[in-house]
């Protein structure tokens, strides 16, 4: 066997040239702003949940009553032992911060992955059984729209008794409406095309239709769902533990914290505002990061 | 049109029912009905007590049918707590909610569709950066931390409005912006993205050729059209503000259903829950049908299919 050098067999230059998909999508991820900031911020977020054992200076549960209320480092009182201050209990706020994050991250997290198997499920079912299936499946989307979120999460916690388990349970049960709409409306536009054809004439399964042609095609839409929705479970915990309906005192949730600052917040506005920020920055750069990943795997509809 | 609003209304309906079934057997699962109205003091005859004299012992099916033939005739049961009729307390409190969401979705309106209609002339521009920037932000503060902030700047420092009570339209100012401000994102995209269809469709072309001036043009031909997804939207975002309100009410102190919702929580008031609940719902499935309906009156197309 001989190798060809004639030149009509080689691969012309452009092609050579033409970079890979990988290549594509790692460039286009370089050059969007959204999702370095978003991507950055939140690897330092989850760097910071992660590393609260070893790096933070104090135990968050540790009260010292004789340094209540000591101010941040920026006020002119404040002092490089407490860099963020101390709270009501003279608990170290920096260390309960730290902690805090572990709290969001871990709750919008869990929340996340049940409400996506729930939603990704009847959303997939809808859209490629359609007919029927479809028409029971939107019927339960609708109903649950109908079903005030934090109303009926409030009440439900507060039977059961909250803890963190029932606020994952409670949440990840609810908020399964985004994925099911996505879902189901990608599912319909995939379903018609070709090779969803072609595997049917080729007699697949449809379990193993779903599996192995519809969900790889879903799965970028998924996961910017998925992102999006782990910001607003982070943001619905957080809502929770302010009511006192969430985490239950003394964790170091960030509502929480919000919420048991909200009495001294006119003279020490720290005390809100630190974990207040840390919310919104955790929030915004998982947003961040959400919409980055839309833009950077389908360029072509981001209006 | 009768047709698809009669269709329509039985759908409603049919969702009503159902929520209200799940919430029901949600509450009944979720805690001891009995045990909580007994209180902690209560003993173990006490508790069965108030589980005869309720009903609570009879199966599920049987005491939801209870339930709502007399909800039917307009009888949610009594509260506990405040000994009156359900219905009274929440008619009684429901015009505070409902006023602070419609200020709350005509913030929301105001902001968000000059800023949509900006964002879609100059589309990829600085304008529609800062735009977008703008609805980013707004997405990720938890409401009840930026109202605690507007209670510091307006409230405390400047001293500009008052922050707590329903006495004046004043009261309302400072709990609509925290309210509302959540929704102007997603009302601003749709603006945007509407604006930008519209703009680029033929009669807005032949519109320039024949000299209109450009805001007649932008106002009366292209912002009509575009703005009928937001009539929709601006529903959903109603029935939604009117769920959140309680993290509102209850940091204002402003003595409407979301703080009564709360209040009830805390007093294990059973029936309470259960009729807010079905309130909220039931404004939300009022709202979603007036505006389909509203909808396919605007926009024929809709009715067809």
């Amino acid at each position: 066997m001989s190798i060809s050098t004639s030149p009509d067999k080689l691969p012309r230059a452009e092609e050579i040239l033409e970079p890979s998909p990988g290549a594509l999508l790692r460039r286009r991820a370089f050059k969007h702003y959204g999702f370095i900031i978003g991507g950055g911020v939140l690897a330092f977020i989850v760097l910071m949940a992660l590393t609260a054992p070893l790096l933070a200076p104090y135990d968050p549960y540790d009260q010292e009553l004789t340094e209540r209320f000591i101010p941040p480092i920026w006020h002119a009182k404040g002092e490089w032992a407490h860099p963020l201050g101390t709270d009501f209990y003279g608990r170290d706020y920096l260390s309960r911060t730290m902690y805090g994050a572990q709290v969001s991250l871990m709750i919008g997290f869990t929340v996340m992955l049940i409400s996506g198997v729930i939603g990704t499920a009847m959303g997939v079912a809808a859209g490629y059984f359609g007919g029927r299936v479809d028409m029971v499946i939107t019927f339960i989307i609708t109903t649950r729209l109908a079903m005030p979120v934090i109303l009926v999460a409030l009440v439900v916690v507060a039977l059961i008794g909250g803890s963190m388990e029932v606020v994952i349970l409670v949440l990840g049960f609810l908020i399964w409406d985004r994925f099911a709409v996505v879902m189901r409306s990608t599912t319909q536009q995939i379903r018609n095309l070709d090779y969803v054809a072609a595997a049917e004439a080729a007699g697949c399964s449809v379990f193993r239709l779903l599996l192995t042609e519809i969900l790889p095609n879903v799965v970028n839409v998924l996961i910017v769902v998925a992102t999006l929705e782990i910001a607003h479970a982070v943001l619905l915990e957080a809502a929770l533990s302010f009511l006192g309906l969430g985490v239950q005192p003394p964790t170091p949730s960030w509502g929480l914290m919000i919420s048991e600052g909200k009495g001294h917040m006119f003279f020490k506005p720290w005390v809100i505002s630190i974990p207040g920020f840390a919310l919104f920055a955790l929030v915004l750069c998982i947003n961040l990061l959400g919409d980055g990943i839309r833009d950077i795997t389908a360029p072509e509809n981001r209006n | 049109m009768l047709f698809y609003t009669l269709k329509r209304f039985g759908m409603a309906l049919l969702v009503l029912v159902t929520v209200s079934l799940v919430t029901f057997t949600l509450l009944r699962l979720s805690g001891d009905p009995a045990a909580a109205m007994a209180g902690e003091s209560a003993t173990e005859e006490d508790i069965e007590y108030v589980r005869k004299h309720f009903g609570f012992d009879k199966p599920l099916p049987v005491q939801y049918w209870a339930w709502a033939t007399k909800a039917l005739q307009g009888d949610f049961g009594r509260s506990v707590y405040l000994k009156r009729p359900v219905a009274q307390i929440v008619a009684e409190k429901a015009p505070v909610t409902m006023t602070l969401g419609a200020c709350a979705l005509l913030f929301a309106l105001v902001l968000s569709i000059p800023l949509g209609v900006l964002a879609a002339m100059r589309p990829n521009t600085i304008t529609d950066r800062t735009a977008l920037t703008i609805a980013l932000i707004g997405q990720a503060f938890p409401s009840f931390f930026f109202a605690l902030i507007l209670i510091l700047v307006f409230g405390v420092k400047l001293r500009m409005l008052p922050i707590t009570g329903s006495d004046t339209w004043l009261h309302f100012i400072l709990p609509s912006i925290a309210l509302g401000y959540y929704a102007t994102p997603a009302i601003m995209r749709v603006t945007r993205a509407g604006m930008l269809e519209v703009l680029g469709s033929d009669y807005i072309r032949t519109a320039k050729a024949k000299g209109l001036r450009p805001p007649v043009v932008l106002f009366k031909h292209a912002l009509r059209n575009a703005i009928i997804p937001v009539v929709s939207l601006s529903a959903v975002q109603l029935g939604f503000m009117l769920g959140g309100s309680i993290v509102i009410e209850q940091i204002f102190s402003l003595h409407g259903i979301g703080r009564l919702a709360w209040q009830s929580i805390q007093r294990s008031d059973f029936e309470m829950m259960q009729a807010i609940v079905l309130t909220v719902a039931c404004f939300y499935i009022a709202l979603t049908f007036l505006a389909d309906v509203l909808n396919a009156f605007l926009d024929p197309k809709i009715r067809v299919h």
